[in-house]
C-alpha cells in the first residue's frame, strides 16, 4: 500500500508543480509531512527530518524535486524501489505533458488563454514558496530562540544580498551549528 | 536503430548526465550549463530556439531541468532521445541521493552530526525565504494582488489546505477571465 501511496502522491507533485523547486517543496511537504496517506497511521516524515532532506539536496548535484523525491522514496519504504518509483512518478506527467503539448505550446506561445493561465499561476507561486517557509519556522528548526535566530537572518542576508551560493551557505551553517551548540 | 541515431542517443545521454552530475544549487544553474552545452558545443539548438524551449519547459509542471531536456532529446532523437536525455539528466542525483539516503539513517544520531544539522536548519528556512522575494518581484506582486500569495500562504500555513487546490483554482481562473473578458468584447 505504502507503494501506491508513494506512486500516488508523486504524481500528484510532478503535475501540479508549478513554478520550479522552491514552490514544488510546498507541495511535496504537504504530502510527506502535513496528510496522513490511507491505511497509514502517521505522516511519512517529521519537520525536522524534512528541514533536513532539503539541506541535503541543496548540497547534492541535480534538481530539488528529483533528490527529495529520491531520499523520501528510501525513507519511507526502507527500499530501492521505493526511491524508484517516487523518481519516476514525479518526472512522468511533466515528460508526457512536454512531449505532447510542448509542440503545440510553441506555436501558440502568444495564445491568450495560455498567457492568462500563467498570469494567474504566478502571484500563487509567490504564496507556495512563502508557506513553505512559513511551515519550517517551528520550534524543531528553532530550538533556542537566540543561536538558531541569528543563524536563519544572517544566512539571509548573505543570501540576498552577497548573493553566496546555497553551497556555501549551508556549510557555514553547520560549521556555525557545531562551533556554537 | 540505425548505428548514426544511436550514437546520438548515446551523445544526448552523456552530455546530460554531465550536466546532471555536476551541477550543484538546482534548475536554473543546471540551465546555464545546458546552455553551454547544447547551443554552443553540439549546436542542437540555436540561442532563439533554446529561449523558445525554456520558456515551454518553464511553462510545463515538473522539474524544469527534466522537462528541458526532454525537449531538447524529443528534437534530436524523438522519443528514445527525448527518453535518455531524461534519464541523464535524473540518474547522477539518483545515484548520489541514494548513497546519501542510505548511509544518513545510520550517522544521524552521531552528536557532532545533530550538532551540524542544528546550525543548519535554520539556515535551509533562510534559503526558501530569499525566493520569496526573487518570485514576487518577477510576479509582480503589488498592493492590489498582494492579497493572493498572502491568502495562499496563510491557508496553507494555518489552515492545512492542499498546495494544488490553489494552483488548480490560478488555472480555472486564469481560463474564466479570459472566456468572459473575450466574449464581452465580442457581445460589444
Amino acid at each position: 500500500m505504502i507503494y501506491i501511496n508513494l506512486l500516488i502522491a508523486y504524481l500528484k507533485i510532478g503535475l501540479f508543480g508549478f513554478g520550479g523547486g522552491y514552490a514544488m517543496l510546498s507541495l511535496i511537504q504537504h504530502e510527506v509531512v502535513d496528510v496522513i496517506h490511507y491505511g497509514e497511521t502517521q505522516p511519512w516524515l517529521t519537520l525536522q527530518e524534512f528541514t533536513d532532506i532539503v539541506a541535503i539536496s541543496q548540497m547534492s548535484p541535480g534538481p530539488i524535486g528529483i533528490n527529495s523525491a529520491t531520499y523520501i522514496g528510501y525513507k519511507v519504504t526502507g527500499t530501492v524501489l521505493g526511491s524508484i518509483i517516487a523518481t519516476i512518478a514525479v518526472c512522468l506527467p511533466s515528460f508526457i505533458l512536454v512531449l505532447i503539448v510542448g509542440k503545440i505550446l510553441l506555436k501558440k506561445r502568444d495564445n491568450i488563454y495560455i498567457k492568462s493561465i500563467f498570469s494567474a499561476i504566478r502571484p500563487v507561486v509567490v504564496g507556495l514558496i512563502a508557506s513553505a517557509a512559513l511551515l519550517l519556522m517551528n520550534k524543531e528548526n528553532f530550538p533556542d530562540y537566540t543561536i538558531s535566530i541569528v543563524i536563519c537572518l544572517v544566512a539571509f542576508l548573505l543570501v540576498r544580498y552577497a548573493k553566496l551560493h546555497p553551497i556555501l551557505i549551508v556549510i557555514l551553517a553547520g560549521v556555525a551549528g557545531y562551533l556554537l551548540y | 536503430m540505425s548505428k548514426s541515431i544511436s550514437k546520438t542517443i548515446f551523445e544526448l545521454f552523456l552530455t546530460f548526465f554531465k550536466i546532471g552530475a555536476f551541477t550543484f544549487g538546482g534548475g536554473w544553474v543546471m540551465i546555464a550549463m545546458m546552455e553551454k552545452d547544447i547551443v554552443d558545443k553540439h549546436k542542437w539548438f540555436t540561442k532563439e530556439e533554446f529561449i523558445d524551449n525554456l520558456a515551454i519547459a518553464q511553462s510545463m509542471p515538473g522539474i524544469l531541468a527534466v522537462n528541458m531536456a526532454v525537449l531538447v532529446g524529443n528534437k534530436i532523437a524523438k522519443k528514445w532521445g527525448a527518453f535518455y536525455s531524461a534519464l541523464g539528466t535524473i540518474l547522477p542525483s539518483f545515484i548520489v541521493i541514494l548513497t546519501i539516503a542510505i548511509f544518513f539513517v545510520t550517522i544521524n544520531d552521531n552528536p557532532v552530526v545533530e550538532r551540524v544539522f542544528k546550525g543548519i536548519r535554520p539556515a535551509v528556512v533562510a534559503l526558501i525565504i530569499a525566493p520569496v522575494f526573487t518570485t514576487a518581484k518577477s510576479a509582480k506582486i503589488n498592493i492590489k494582488n498582494f492579497w493572493v500569495p498572502l491568502s495562499t500562504a496563510l491557508l496553507i500555513t494555518f489552515c492545512g489546505f492542499s498546495p494544488i487546490a490553489f494552483i488548480a483554482l490560478a488555472i480555472v481562473y486564469g481560463i474564466a477571465r479570459c472566456y468572459f473578458s473575450n466574449r464581452e468584447t465580442k457581445t460589444e
